[in-house]
């Protein structure tokens, strides 16, 4: 599948991927956000080999800056508890190790592993469901394993 | 509301050209001869349509200028405003830098002959072809204009038959009459 011009992608996403800002950051921070999502991604679209798994790497960017904006300090908020947070994010590891991994699996261990969403936010990512978000998943780790044990 | 208010899309399609992230950015404008879809690249104008559909107008501009095509108003209101003044009678040449780079050497210079003919004039097919160094090709002229990825800026419309007759324009006779009406070049 050829990349589809960048207005399509956009069109397509914009949406879903603001939805989404909004449930983890709250309209407050959502809009930067967003905008910082779309930017990101127009500066490495011309990267890409090619139009498959749009959706989850939208996901995957908006992901990494819902992230980065958590740990943003902010006057009115408490320290972050997770430890991913502290230092090397766990997640940057995890896309390493994952790229072995077919493409769905990939996606599925790396969004839920590495940026915690839940398997209904993964499946909508994948244009697939939570069931088959949660198999992928698991597949992918199953496999993870066996190359680590053999 | 969970949706993407036009303000934040605005933002982002104004910030997205003003970090200069795009390879083409193109707008409608209203004219009188009907909706124009019009494109600019980092180089210049690059492109105006007639009666587009937008699917197949993106995917060639991201073949010829590259996948980042986003529709943005700002980089295409210096296009919007002289296009606005040719229309009202008020302009009659076009200021704007235009990006014809991608073009064969021979389009190019039938092109540049072909900007030279002055608002309300015609020229036939033949006569562009002897200013351009090509005094036999009244044919191959013919299908540079069919071809001009910048009609009324780069006036194609001007370009008439050697016996005065409009004949072809790639936006439709009736285009062409209204242009060249609105010059004052035909009563």
């Amino acid at each position: 599948m050829t990349l589809p011009p960048f207005e399509r992608f956009y069109e397509q996403y914009r949406e879903e991927i603001f939805g989404f800002l909004m449930r983890r950051l709250g309209s407050e921070r959502a809009e930067d956000a967003f905008q910082e999502t779309f930017l990101r991604a127009l500066r490495a679209y011309p990267k890409l080999q090619h139009g498959e798994h749009l959706r989850a790497w939208a996901y995957t960017i908006a992901s990494r800056i819902a992230i980065d904006e958590h740990r943003r300090p902010r006057a009115d908020a408490d320290l972050p508890e997770l430890a991913a947070l502290d230092g090397r994010p766990a997640f940057a590891q995890l896309e390493h190790l994952a790229d072995q991994l077919p493409p769905t699996e990939r996606a599925a261990v790396v969004l839920r592993y590495g940026y915690d969403l839940d398997y209904a936010e993964i499946g909508a990512a994948l244009g697939s469901n939570a069931t088959a978000a949660r198999q992928a998943a698991s597949a992918g780790i199953r496999r993870l394993r066996q190359k680590e044990l053999s | 509301m969970n949706a993407v208010s036009p303000e934040l899309d605005r933002r982002f399609r104004d910030a997205a050209a003003a970090e200069g992230l795009l390879d083409a950015a193109f707008d409608f404008v209203d004219s009188p001869v009907g909706p124009l879809l019009v494109a600019t690249s980092a180089r210049g104008l690059c492109r105006i349509s007639y009666d587009a559909d937008p699917e197949r107008e993106l995917e060639q501009l991201a073949r010829d200028f590259g996948v980042r095509v986003l529709r943005s108003a700002k980089p295409i209101d210096p296009a919007r405003r002289e296009l606005d003044e040719y229309f009202e009678g008020k302009r009659h040449t076009f200021d704007l830098p235009i990006d014809v780079a991608r073009l064969a050497d021979f389009n190019r210079r039938v092109l540049r002959e072909l900007a030279r003919v002055p608002y309300g004039e015609v020229v036939t097919y033949g006569e562009l072809a002897a200013r351009s160094a090509r005094p036999r090709a009244a044919r191959a002229v013919g299908t540079v204009m069919n071809r001009n990825p910048l009609p009324i800026v780069l006036p194609c419309h001007r370009v008439v038959g050697a016996n005065g007759k409009l004949v072809g324009y790639a936006g439709g006779l009736d285009r062409k009459e209204k242009l060249l009406r609105l010059e004052g070049a035909i009563l």
